[in-house]
């Protein structure tokens, strides 16, 4: 049965698309069979970070008008089988994705994927309702910082309200996934620490994903970052948020904690 | 960095991390009470329809959130014709 997953944040430039590139080839590098879905009509860029913008033909605005089919728009990733990409258009017009336009899509993708995984775009407008509608679960990316924290608690209080699920009293399952978490600086007590945003939004964590230089490197290269170098901390945070996501339960670390004694003790003082 | 600098100069997160509590606890609560009013207006309006006509609009509810107290403040507009009863 397919699950749709909406990558969300409120607040611009958190890592939504960065994460839902990583999630997404993470998901199926485990064999299940994943789509990547751009919601963010008019500011496209996770085909940039899959590395497919040369091979965008149609997209799902193309799909929603019926100038395309669903299959034509749909790009398989070089490397993984079992990837795909939906990519957004870049035209200017945001009322192109329309409510019923998307429902369709939704409906047809769920017939072939197991996964389904929509990154939002930035703000609360309809762009933004839209690929949260039709979400099972959602990812929250936040960043430990205050006007994310707080956009990330309006964005909650949107999946507890305007959802589908939600309109027929159901509830979409919520993640935070805390991102470029930057160790150093949270010793220093600069920066929220875990437990405290833990605390204020109250939803349970699915991973921390640290603040590297990887990143930027991946996308440099059109990889998503887990398979650029699966073997770099904010790939392993990627990789594991994925297992999570898939229902395993394995401890979370927070990442940077293997310092030295003088480290760990300056690091538990703000405790 | 120096190690002094844990000692003499406070953190900036624990500020941050108040900040948003207080924060929070007003807009979550505010997102709240404008259904609630919203609520209590249709209501309030259908009880006074009963007896006497009003107008939709002369009918005002605000919410006003103090610090100890919340205060509903209710202002209908009753026009002189309108056709409420004697006792
Ligand atoms: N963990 C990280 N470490 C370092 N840089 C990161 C990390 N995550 C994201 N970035 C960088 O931050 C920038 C914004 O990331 P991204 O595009 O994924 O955010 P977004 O939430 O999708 O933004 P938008 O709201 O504009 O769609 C990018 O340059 C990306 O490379
Ligand atoms: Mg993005």
């Amino acid at each position: 049965m397919a699950k749709v997953v909406v990558v969300t944040s409120g607040k611009g430039g958190v890592g939504k698309t960065t994460s839902t590139a990583a999630l997404g080839a993470a998901l199926a590098q485990r064999n299940e069979k994943t789509v990547v879905v751009d919601f963010d009509v008019g500011l496209r860029n996770l085909d940039l970070v899959m590395g497919a913008e040369r091979r965008v033909v149609y997209d799902i605005v193309n799909v929603i008008q019926g100038d395309a089919k669903l299959p034509q728009a749909l790009i398989r990733d070089k490397r993984l089988e079992t990837l795909f990409l939906l990519p957004a258009s870049q035209t200017r017009d945001k009322d192109a994705l329309t409510p019923e336009g998307v429902e369709r899509v939704m409906d047809e993708l769920k017939k072939h994927f197991d996964w389904i995984i929509c990154d939002s775009p930035a703000g609360i407008e309809r762009g933004a309702t839209l690929a949260m509608r039709h979400a099972d679960v959602a990812v929250i990316v936040t960043n430990p910082e205050v006007s994310s924290v707080r956009d990330s608690d309006r964005i909650i209080g949107l999946l507890d309200s305007k959802t589908e699920r939600a309109e027929r009293g159901d509830r979409v399952e919520k993640h935070l996934l805390l991102t470029r978490y930057d160790a150093a600086r949270a010793e220093r007590g600069d920066m929220l620490k875990v437990d405290d945003v833990l605390e204020i939004l109250s939803i349970p964590l699915i991973g921390i994903v640290p603040e590297s230089a990887e990143v930027l490197k991946a996308s440099n290269l059109g990889a998503p970052v887990t398979l650029a170098d699966s073997r770099s901390a904010p790939a392993i945070a990627y990789l594991d948020a994925a297992r999570r996501l898939a229902g395993e339960t394995l401890p979370i670390t927070i990442p940077g904690e293997k310092r030295g004694l003088f480290g760990k003790i300056f690091g538990r003082r703000a405790a | 960095m120096s190690i002094f600098r844990f000692f003499s100069k406070q953190s900036s997160a624990p500020t941050a991390r108040e900040r948003l509590q207080v924060l929070l606890a007003h807009e979550r609560a505010s997102v709240g009470q404008s259904d609630l009013v919203a609520i209590l207006r249709e209501e309030i309006l259908a009880v006074i329809a009963k007896h006497v006509q009003v107008d939709r609009e002369k009918v005002s509810v605000k919410m006003d959130r103090g610090e100890h107290v919340t205060t509903l403040e209710v202002d209908i507009e009753i026009p002189m014709k309108a056709g409420v009863r004697a006792a």
